[in-house]
Parts: C-alpha cells; structure tokens; sequence
C-alpha cells in the first residue's frame, strides 16, 4: 500500500528538476524584472508603450514561438549563442540552464505586471518626503519604495515560480525532453501520456502536479499575509 | 471676543540677514508665478494668501521638488537653483525642513524610525528635548497608521527638525484638523518656533494663525507677492484690511508681564510705554515678553477715561490715521499711537462725526480684558 503512494525515482527527477529549472528562471528574472517594472512604473520615456508590448509578448505568443526564437537567438549558430560558445565555451539548448531560461522568458511579464501594480500603488509623496529628510535615490528605493511593495514582490515571484514550473511548449522547444537534463514535470506527464499503458503513471504525475501548485499558492498567501500584518499591523 | 495672547519671539530683525533669498518664476495654469522673496535669518515669515495663489508651488520650488522657467534660489550663501547656470541642487542636498500637508509619515516605520530616518548623529542630542517639546514621547513605539491628526503632524514636524535643516517649511500644518487638534497643535508650533533658534517658512491661509505665530509675512496673490516686511506693520495698512483678516481684522502689541493677581485671575502687562493693561491670567513669570492681539472691534475710544465703567483697560493714545472702511459701509477704520507702538479701531462714521476724531488729536482707547484670548 506504502509502495503503491512512495515516489519513484523518475518521478522525484521530475520533482526536484521542476523545482531547480523554476527556481533558477525566478532567480535570474528577479532583479531585472523589478528594475523594468521599476522603469516603467516611475519613468516616462519614449518607446515605454513599445517596450511594454515587447514584454508581454510571452504573454500571447505560442510559447513554441517563443522557444523556437530562443533556439534562433541563443542556439550555437544564433547571434547571441555564437558568442556564448566561442567565447565562454557556454551551450543553452537541451541543459537545465537553458530550460531555466525559457521558463524565465515566459514568467517575465507576470512578475513584471505583479511588482509594477505594487510599485505604482507606492505613494511618490513617500518617496519626495524621504528626499527632503536627506534620502538619495537609492535610500529611497530600499528603505520607502521596495519595502512598501513587498506584498506585490512577492505575489509576482510565486507567479513566476508557477508559471516556471508549468512552462511546456518553450522548454521543449528550445531544450528538448531529455530526462534528468530538461524532463520536467509537464514534460515528464506529456511523454507518459504519448506512451500506452502509462495512464496510472501520468495520473500519479497530475496529482503531483496539483499538490505542488496547491503548496505554492498556500506559500504564497501565507508570506503575503505575514509581510502585510508586518507592514500595518505591527502594533500591538 | 477676537484677541489672542501669546508669548513672542525676541524682535526679529528685518530681511537684512536673508536666510532665503530667492527669484523665481512658473508658469502655473492659469497665471505665472513670479515673485521676489527673502526669508530672513530669524523668526516666522508667513507666506500668506487665498488656496490657488501659488504659495505651495513656491514653496515646492524652494524644497527643489518643482523647477523654476527662470530665476534662482539662495540659502545663505548657497546656491541651489539658478536656471541660468542650470544648477539644480537635488532636495536631499539642500538641508531644508520640509513639512507637507498630509504629514506623509512612511507607514512601514515607528513613530521612533520616521524621527530618525534622516538624523544625522551629531542631533543625536536633540532628540529627547525635542521629542517632549513635541509631546510626542508616549508614541515613539507606536505606527503612524494608529496616530491622531495632530499627533502625526507633530512626528512629522520633529522628524524634519531632526535633520538639523538651515531652514524650516511648514505648508499648512494645521490644514485639516477640527478646532481642538489645530489649537493644540498650533500651541506646540508657536512653543516651538520660540524655543528653536532657525528661520520658518510658514504657509497659511489663516489670518488667524498667522498672527499668532508669525513676525513677518508675504502675502501672494495671483501668483505676486503684493505685500511684504514685519507683521506687525503690515497689519496696521489700512489697505491691506481687506486681506488680512477683514471683519475680524485685529492689531499685535508687544508687552512685558508684570505681575498676577490670583484672586481675580487677571494678569498686568506693560507697554514699551509704561502703560499697562489688564489681562486674563497668563502662565508666564514676571518679565516675560508677550504678544497680544487685538480686534479692531474690541477698542472703543473716549476723550477721557470714564467713570464708573466696566472697562478695565484705558491707555492714551494719539489719532494716526482715519479711513472708511472697506469692510463696513457704516465704520471708519482708525489707527492710533502708543509710544512707538500702533492700535487699531473700528468706529462706526458716526461716532467719529459727534466726537469730532481728527488726526493728531489725543484719545483714551479703551479695551475690555476679556477681549483677549489667553488659551494659545
């Protein structure tokens, strides 16, 4: 009975890939999401419509779309990709690496949408009294403005972490399904449900995925709430 | 009914030893603002004027929160705007006290945390006097979000002292609180502004306010300064009536606490003069200086001191002045000598025509005590 519950092995592959793949894409989005929410919540500038655009296309494209212009740009022959691996022996497409890269591609504008509505909702009469007591831009920024948006910092980083961890048609299109390299989750789901007699399998894999999404949104509500009471209620 | 008490700043001299020099011109909707004006280094300078006049949008000038089309703004020897050389010093740098509206308190920090977010060390000091200067020590740990109006403004107010600025910006402070709160808070204000030795830029539409708190005034209109120099002056300008205050126009008489008397709980005060005056009980010892504010309604005037009256304030005056007045068809606004200071009158044309009032002519004016106002 235990036996029939416990995880396999391809199955904890699958689980612990998906995590380190999503991790990452949220790791290396983080700090230049926030920095073009930043940009476009408290600059204007001209091309800002276009640059908004740009950012949501993951948003509407086909994620193949996106995957295949990531194999265009960042495969060995690409612009970029040929640079990489000339000059820093570096190759994105079938590794982890480059499977973290199309998920971050595709959680992007989430994360960007979520910190840009909670910067926007930072009142800039804070931030120009924080100016008039001595405050340089900077002091600004990490004592008035990001504290104050913490509760929509953290609503885009588990935005982004989900649709990391769910992203499918980019991934396989720029980084294959390789197991352990880039089999994720989805992918792993999607190969069972392509094999015969695997229907047991592919279910077990589809309630795994709904528990993992279940977590990180309990997670995600939790920290909220605590950075929100941390930030009105702290009183006693 | 309308006179108030309060004690008085040392007299402040005149804009000689400008803390703020400043010339600045913008375009604002509808007109341009365009003014010339010098702060001086000591005491409260109002800049007074109707909402809509331009006063917050100067003042945000000076912070450097706005730039001017054209012009310049000096802090003393420094300068920090001056269009023609592009210079734009950035409002962290400039060393101003700034205290908006709204006190603008960061929601996310201590009533302990907002003090002391720009503090440098050396106001380590200051800190505990000015915390129980403010009334403010009970709050320290508290979050701005659980503060009263007045409470907040007085955080606000420390926190910007705390920063040890050359200069204090004060818009509105008193905006928006129901009577009680702006009493107590302007208390604390004219306490303050008594006991801390740095020029005040105070922005007000409140006559009221203003004369119980300022030395020198601006007044804007329509973006232009239209008058400018001591109060105390200014408020003798029969022309200028109409804008300061109008029907509850009043006068300001420096004077000197000499003695109570308990029984009664009345206090006499001494003019520069030598008269004194009876007055409703004040706090203050023997000697102290205080300023006291008059409505031009509350003085009535005889030809000599009468019998049997309940007047208990009678000091002799000369006619300086007599116009009609632009407020009341049916009066004439009067202005009087007392030594070297001046009073104000409001008298019906009437009384003036059967007791034949002429300039020059020597009068006894007469104030009742309870027309002063001891609660500031």
């Amino acid at each position: 009975m235990f036996e029939a519950i416990a995880l396999s092995d391809a199955e904890w592959q699958a689980i612990t890939l998906s995590l380190k793949i999503a991790g990452s894409a949220v790791g290396w989005i983080l700090v230049p999401g926030v920095a073009v929410a930043w940009l476009l919540a408290r600059h204007d500038f001209r091309g800002k419509s276009l640059l908004d655009g740009l950012l949501h296309l993951p948003l509407v494209l086909p994620p193949v779309v996106v995957g295949y212009l990531l194999l265009l740009s960042l495969g060995r022959h690409g612009w970029l990709g040929q640079w990489l691996y000339q000059g820093f022996g570096l190759s994105l497409p079938f590794t982890w690496q480059g499977a973290a890269i199309a998920g971050g591609v595709m959680a992007f504008p989430l994360l960007v949408r979520a910190v840009r509505l909670s910067l926007e909702a930072v009142d800039p009469k804070l931030e120009a009294a924080a100016g008039t007591l001595g405050a340089n831009r900077w002091r600004v920024m990490f004592t008035i403005t990001l504290p104050l948006a913490v509760p929509g910092l953290l609503t885009g980083t588990v935005l982004a972490f989900a649709r990391a961890l769910s992203e499918f048609g980019a991934t396989i299109t720029f980084a294959s399904n390789i197991p352990g390299e880039t089999r994720t989750l989805p992918l792993a789901l999607y190969t069972l449900i392509q094999t015969p007699g695997r229907e047991a399998a592919a279910a077990r894999l589809c309630v795994l995925s709904i528990v993992i999404a279940m977590l990180s949104l309990m997670a995600s509500e939790w920290l909220a709430r605590r950075a929100r009471k941390r930030l009105e209620e702290r009183d006693r | 009914m309308s006179g108030d008490i309060h004690p008085s700043t040392p007299g402040a001299p005149p804009a000689a030893d400008g803390a703020l020099e400043c010339r600045l011109r913008k375009r604002l909707g509808s007109f341009d603002l365009d003014v010339a004006l010098t702060v001086p280094g000591r005491g409260v300078t109002a800049l007074f004027g109707e909402s809509g006049s331009g006063k917050t949008s100067l003042l945000r000038l000076v912070a450097g929160l706005d730039r001017p089309d054209a012009g310049h703004v000096r802090l003393g020897e420094r300068l920090l705007t001056e269009v023609a050389s592009r210079t734009q010093v950035p409002p962290h740098k400039r060393h101003l006290g700034v205290v908006f509206q709204e006190a603008r308190l960061f929601p996310h920090y201590r009533v302990r945390g907002n003090l002391t977010y720009g503090m440098p060390r050396a106001a380590r000091p200051q800190f505990d006097d000015l915390v129980a200067l403010l009334g403010i020590g009970h709050l320290l740990e508290r979050l701005p979000g659980t503060l009263s109006g007045g409470e907040a403004r007085r955080v606000a107010i420390g926190r910007a002292l705390l920063t040890q600025p050359r200069l204090l910006l004060l818009d509105e402070p008193l905006t928006g609180l129901d009577g009680e709160r702006k009493r107590e808070l302007l208390h604390y204000l004219v306490r303050l502004t008594r006991e801390i030795d740095l020029p005040v830029l105070y922005v007000s539409h409140d006559t009221a306010e203003i004369a119980a708190i300022a030395d020198h005034l601006a007044l804007i209109e329509q973006g232009r300064l239209t008058a400018h120099g001591q109060l105390d002056a200014l408020m003798m300008r029969l022309d200028l009536t109409e804008r300061l205050g109008g029907f509850d126009a009043a006068t300001r008489l420096g004077a000197r606490v000499v003695d109570h008397d308990p029984a009664y709980a009345l206090t006499r005060v001494v003019l520069d003069d030598g008269q004194t005056l009876r007055i409703p009980a004040l706090e203050h010892p023997p000697g102290t200086p205080v300023r006291l504010r008059v409505g031009v309604r509350d003085v009535a005037l005889a030809h000599a001191m009468p019998e049997g009256t309940s007047y208990r304030n009678g000091l002799a005056v000369v006619i300086d002045a007599i116009e009609p007045s632009t407020q009341e068809p049916s009066a004439n606004e009067v202005r009087l000598t007392i030594g070297r200071q001046q009073l104000r009158a409001r008298l019906t044309r009437q009384a003036c025509d059967e007791m034949q009032l002429v300039v020059g002519k020597p009068m006894v004016a007469l104030i009742r005590s309870v027309a002063f106002d001891s609660r500031f």
